[in-house]
């Protein structure tokens, strides 16, 4: 689904990714673990199409398209969805129509006719449930107002909404305490399927006792310096990153 | 949910003025400039009484006597008031009794502007009268109202009819020496409205009115007077809008409302004039004076979306005199451009327990200014006064301007005043979580912008409302690069 080749990106003159390869099948789970300044974000950044991010080298394949060449909206209609660290706020619009929009607009790329009222909410009120979000928070403006917790719900409320073939999670888990973890991760694995696949960026192992990895890497500087399964994220929770940034020094 | 982004027209991709067209109608005009010769014309052409003369000729004096003001945030080469024709009226002119008299150039018009008065008749609830230039060319659904003892006509056929009515209440609320151009307005108004609520009368349909420059040169100033009486109620809706031109036209019109015991009026505006093009040539000049006057337990409300002309300078304001008299005031106000903007309101408590709100949503892209200007008094009988303001601005781009200038003056210990402001810019972070859900930068900028508007948007009327997203969306199409 997705080949990420060599790439190399900076912000302004510095330059955050210095190589990074990956590749993610269909079907899997794939975490991205790192301590801070490894990259993380730039990552999700890029593959998202942030402009202030720069790619100076490298290709990214996803499912025989090349990526970088599309602008942002155009690989959210191609199914990549990113679920924001700081979900952002948009007072005056309400969750459902920005979802509606949202949806329409990528009914349109497809030349699709808007979707009909009824179908609309029939989802709205299936997939809000997954996700535990209150009738209240779903015509309330987007993310205004809304807990940490409830800001990450959500995003996957979103996520379900969208039905993404690549969904990209970074550090989700940030801010949230241990019952909307667990709400989070409970929507997450329920929409997983053998045709997505989903990226976890996260600092901690914690996220990973509930949304299990089938691969785990380790960012550092810019590049993948180790992969493995998922016993990797309990390694780097007890010993920490230096035995392997020494390693790589 | 009061309307809905997706009620938005999606085929809106000319980015020129969309209702930037002329019609060809033969005017009837009089010579440029401005003497009392003139203002005698203008009179005799339009068979005034000698009251009105004498109305007119003690506002020019006085206008002669008075020299433009210059204290607001735009900056703009004054009009040349000899060069402008001060009337002009579309020939033929004569009484006409169905639309099929009404030259088909006029006919065109309304139909592109969407108002065709075939279809205004089949649609419930809105009576239009259209001001072709000066003088109205119809009115319909008078008959309708005339059964209700509503008065909906042009200001001259309310002088020729309901004289008692114009004589004592024109220049109650707005003498004409308020200001530069309100005595102007007081001296050479051309025509206008006229409305008239009987007591206890709540009018059953929206009132609204097309204003349209279309002489080139042709100043245009309205006049504009609303009496609701006791106990009454209605809702009138002003729209506006103007042919493409190259040269300024000035636009100096007056609103004077009336609302008497227990009255309520609602005064909606969407306002499109020309702005001028991208490099401020052109455009309308748009120097308004509008203010309503509320008695005992009276509500005055005034919304208004303002997204045209080079140039707005415009307060609609309250004068809240009787006890428990209500003065609202919500808007929304684009520039784009060159075009530059100074708009507010004034809440003068003079009663007791009177209470004011005031919501202002300015917009700034391109090069434009836009400022917030606004006054809220609170006299010395005015106890336990209560307003409430928040003027917020949002910034487009790095290269215009947003300015706010809240006066208050309060001499009543009672009062109790609540003022908030906010400026931001509108954020690279909400235009791209838009975009990452598959909403693209134009559509994402009419969607954060209409957000951001709503509170305004909600106060107008169902048809207006869309109207006026449509206009957002126009205005600021291509001012993020």
């Amino acid at each position: 689904m997705l080949k990420v080749k060599n790439l190399h990106a900076s912000v302004g003159d510095k330059e955050i990714l210095k190589g990074l390869n990956i590749e993610v099948k269909a079907g899997e789970v794939h975490a991205v673990m790192g301590p801070n300044g490894s990259g993380k974000s730039t990552l999700s950044a890029v593959l998202a199409g942030r402009d202030e991010y720069e790619v100076t080298a490298g290709e990214v394949d996803y499912l025989g398209k090349e990526l970088l060449e599309l602008n942002p909206e155009e690989r959210s209609w191609e199914g990549v969805f990113l679920a924001f660290q700081y979900p952002v706020e948009i007072p005056g619009v309400s969750n459902i129509n920005f979802l509606k929009t949202a949806i329409n607009e990528r009914r349109k790329y497809f030349e699709q006719d808007p979707i009909a009222a009824k179908d609309f909410l029939k989802m709205v009120k299936e997939k809000s449930a997954l996700v535990e979000l209150s009738d209240k928070l779903k015509n309330r403006s987007v993310n205004v107002g809304f807990s940490g917790g409830e800001k990450k719900r959500n995003e996957i409320f979103q996520m379900a909404m969208l039905e993404p073939k690549l969904s990209i999670l970074d550090e989700t888990d940030s801010g949230l305490d241990i019952d909307a973890l667990r709400i989070v991760a409970h929507g997450v694995n329920t929409l997983k399927s053998k045709d997505n696949a989903t990226i976890v960026i996260t600092h901690y192992q914690r996220l990973l006792d509930y949304i299990i990895p089938d691969f785990v890497h380790v960012l550092y500087d810019g590049r993948i310096i180790k992969t493995g399964g998922k016993e990797l994220a309990l390694e780097l929770e007890e010993k920490g990153y230096d035995w392997l940034t020494k390693e790589e020094a | 949910m009061a309307y809905s982004e997706d009620d938005l027209k999606q085929d809106l991709v000319d980015q020129e003025y969309e209702f930037g067209f002329t019609t060809d109608v033969d005017s009837e005009k009089i010579p440029k400039g401005l003497t009392e010769e003139t203002v005698r014309i203008i009179s005799s052409k339009k068979e005034e009484p000698e009251w009105l003369l004498e109305y007119r000729l003690n506002a020019l004096r006085v206008f002669q006597g008075m020299t433009e003001p210059d204290w607001a945030h735009v900056t703009y080469e004054k009009p040349n008031l000899q060069d402008i024709v001060f009337y002009s009226a579309p020939k033929p002119k004569k009484e006409l009794a169905s639309l099929d008299e009404v030259d088909p150039e006029i006919l065109k018009t309304m139909e592109r502007l969407g108002i065709s008065l075939e279809e205004q008749k089949k649609l419930t609830g809105v009576a239009v009268d259209f001001v072709m230039d000066s003088v109205s060319v119809a009115t319909s659904f008078k008959e309708k109202l005339g059964e209700l003892g509503v008065i909906f006509c042009s200001f001259s056929e309310a002088v020729k009819e309901h004289p008692e009515l114009v004589k004592k209440y024109l220049g109650t609320v707005v003498p004409s020496t308020d200001n530069y151009y309100a005595a102007l307005n007081s001296a050479v108004f051309s025509d206008g409205s006229f409305c008239y609520i009987p007591k206890g009368t709540k009018c059953p349909m929206e009132l609204s009115t097309y204003f349209r420059i279309n002489e080139s040169g042709t100043g245009q100033f309205e006049r504009t007077l609303l009496i609701a009486d006791e106990g009454s109620y209605v809702s009138y809706l002003e729209g506006c809008t103007a042919p493409q031109r190259d040269e300024n036209q000035l636009h100096a019109a007056v609103v004077e409302l009336i609302a008497l015991d227990d009255a309520e009026i609602k005064y909606s505006t969407v306002q499109n004039w020309y702005p001028g093009d991208k490099n401020g040539l052109g455009g309308v000049f748009n120097f308004v004076t509008k203010r309503g006057i509320c008695q005992r337990n009276a509500k005055i409300s005034w919304t208004q979306v303002e997204t045209g002309s080079a140039i707005t300078w415009k307060y609609p304001s309250c004068i809240l005199k009787g006890d428990n008299s209500v003065g609202e005031f919500y808007s929304v106000a684009v520039t784009n451009n060159h075009q530059m903007a100074d708009t507010g309101t004034k809440m003068l408590h003079i009663g007791k327990n009177t209470k004011s709100t005031i919501i202002s949503k300015g917009i700034s892209a391109g090069m434009s200014h836009n400022s917030y200007r606004g006054l809220v008094k609170i006299g010395k009988g005015a106890d336990n006064a209560r307003n409430f303001s928040q003027c917020d601005s949002l910034l487009m781009t790095d290269t215009c301007g947003a300015h706010t200038y809240p006066y208050i003056e309060c001499e009543n210990s009672s009062a109790h005043l609540e003022h908030e402001a906010t400026t931001s810019k509108i954020g690279e972070d909400q235009k791209f979580y838009c975009m990452q859900r598959g909403i693209g930068e134009e559509k994402a900028i009419s969607l954060i912008v209409n957000g951001y508007a709503k509170e305004v948007l909600n106060k107008l009327p169902m048809e207006f409302a869309v109207e006026a997203q449509k206009l957002l969306e126009i205005s600021l199409e291509g001012s993020v690069g």
